[in-house]
């Protein structure tokens, strides 16, 4: 029963996009068409499931003072592989998402995972985790890739939604739209949910452990 | 002079029309995070720039002579964020032992850039763009003077903005992305800036 809990966290409750502000920047980048957002999701979703399952496996051989170069480690090992395989079998795909496959690796959602949760708790647990962290952050891909393909194209998935009379806006294409379409979805959670969204900082950060200005509780402007 | 040319093209068109926030997304967690005041974001910008451009130069002679000959260029991905972290470390230890008064205005940002999707990109893209050295360092100068940029007139936007009341529901994080996608607008302002001085 707590396993399901894991799993049902990452879509909503604490969705790493949305709610937590982690990998913003694959979630503006990639998501002009609901279909790339789809592949980037996954992709990703594939990368923190299989790190989370070997650093879980891994928890008690790793130092903890070279923890974090060994989960990069993991992870780029695991991109390498994804992006291989893309290459291969949908090139479309991969061609699309350019750098942002292999930028998969300094996405702060997967070290921000292994740092959190997978370094501490046993393999199901972790592997549940990494797939509930990873459909959630596919969904948020996706609504915000079909917001803006809708509107800046009259289309989701490709397919023809928009009547014809109702012109197309570019805008919602260009990145002007993607950080306008992404302020609303979360503005629209917040009322719905009627909670606030997590401020962007150090709360959230993978890097925090190593960080001065969080140590030091001098971290002012990224908290306040 | 086509040398020359060829670096400015790269330089304008890092800095104004494809900024590496703006309109290419790279590094937007310290973009939203660390642009509250303007000290803080000229901090982190003067460091993103300087690691990009260490980290390019560091990582074309790795490419190009160790991985390419052995024909493991599918390992760049792994090679490259090891180097960056490497490097981080190395620029950390030794601003912290010969250069304190810049280790205690920058140092504080370093740890935060090993993960900054900023610098892994400018490397990967130096290598997918083909460049020789020299266009590697311009292109990372570009790249870290349009964070630099866009970084400080962000956080003067963000001054101005919590002086203002703002709609409920948009406080916080979405008021934040509305003007984040104001001032990119600004920069779309720029396109073709580059085609129209240097003749395409």
């Amino acid at each position: 029963m707590s396993c399901m809990k894991e799993f049902t966290k990452g879509l909503l409750k604490e969705n790493p996009s949305l709610v937590m502000l982690l990998g913003m920047c694959p979630t503006l980048a990639v998501t002009t068409m609901a279909q790339n957002g789809l592949g980037m999701g996954l992709a990703t979703t594939f990368v923190l499931v299989c790190s989370n399952l070997v650093i879980s496996l891994l928890r008690r051989f790793i130092p903890d003072t070279v923890r974090l170069p060994c989960f990069i480690v993991i992870i780029a090992g695991f991109v390498t592989f994804v992006s291989i395989m893309l290459d291969s079998f949908l090139p479309e795909l991969s061609e699309a998402l350019g750098v942002f496959l292999s930028l998969i690796t300094v996405n702060c959602i997967i070290l921000g995972r292994a740092e959190m949760f997978a370094c501490k708790n046993k393999v199901i647990p972790s592997i549940l985790d990494g797939l509930g962290m990873g459909l959630g952050f596919t969904m948020s891909l996706i609504v915000v890739g079909s917001v803006r393909e809708l509107m800046g194209t009259g289309k989701i998935f490709g397919f023809e939604i928009m009547p014809d009379f109702i012109e197309p806006m570019t805008i919602f294409i260009l990145p002007a739209g993607g950080f306008f379409t992404l302020g609303c979805i979360i503005a629209i959670l917040g009322v719905i949910t009627k909670k606030k969204p997590k401020k962007i900082g150090c709360e959230n950060c993978p890097s925090r452990a190593a960080c001065k200005s969080y140590a030091g509780g001098t971290g002012e402007e990224e908290t306040a | 002079m086509e040398l020359v040319k060829n670096l400015m093209v790269i330089l304008f068109t890092g800095i104004l029309t494809e900024n590496f926030i703006l309109t290419r997304f790279y590094g937007i967690c310290p973009f939203l995070g660390v642009s509250k005041t303007t000290s803080g974001a000229a901090g982190m910008g003067l460091a993103v720039t300087f690691v990009m451009i260490g980290a390019s130069a560091v990582t074309y002679p790795i490419y190009h002579f160790v991985l390419v000959p052995l024909h493991t260029e599918y390992l760049k991905t792994i090679c490259f964020i090891l180097i960056i972290a490497a490097f981080v470390q190395t620029v950390e230890m030794v601003l912290k032992k010969h250069l304190p008064p810049l280790y205690n205005s920058l140092g504080v940002y370093l740890p935060l850039i090993t993960t900054n999707c900023a610098v892994l990109g400018v490397t990967i893209l130096n290598i997918d763009n083909g460049y020789n050295f020299i266009e590697s360092i311009f292109s990372a100068l570009a790249g870290g003077i349009g964070f630099l940029l866009v970084m400080v007139i962000f956080s003067g936007v963000r001054e101005r903005i919590s002086r203002c009341s703002v709609p409920k529901a948009l406080e916080g994080t979405p008021i934040t992305l509305i003007a984040a996608s104001i001032t990119s607008l600004s920069f779309v302002g720029f396109g073709g800036i580059v085609d129209g001085i240097f003749g395409g």
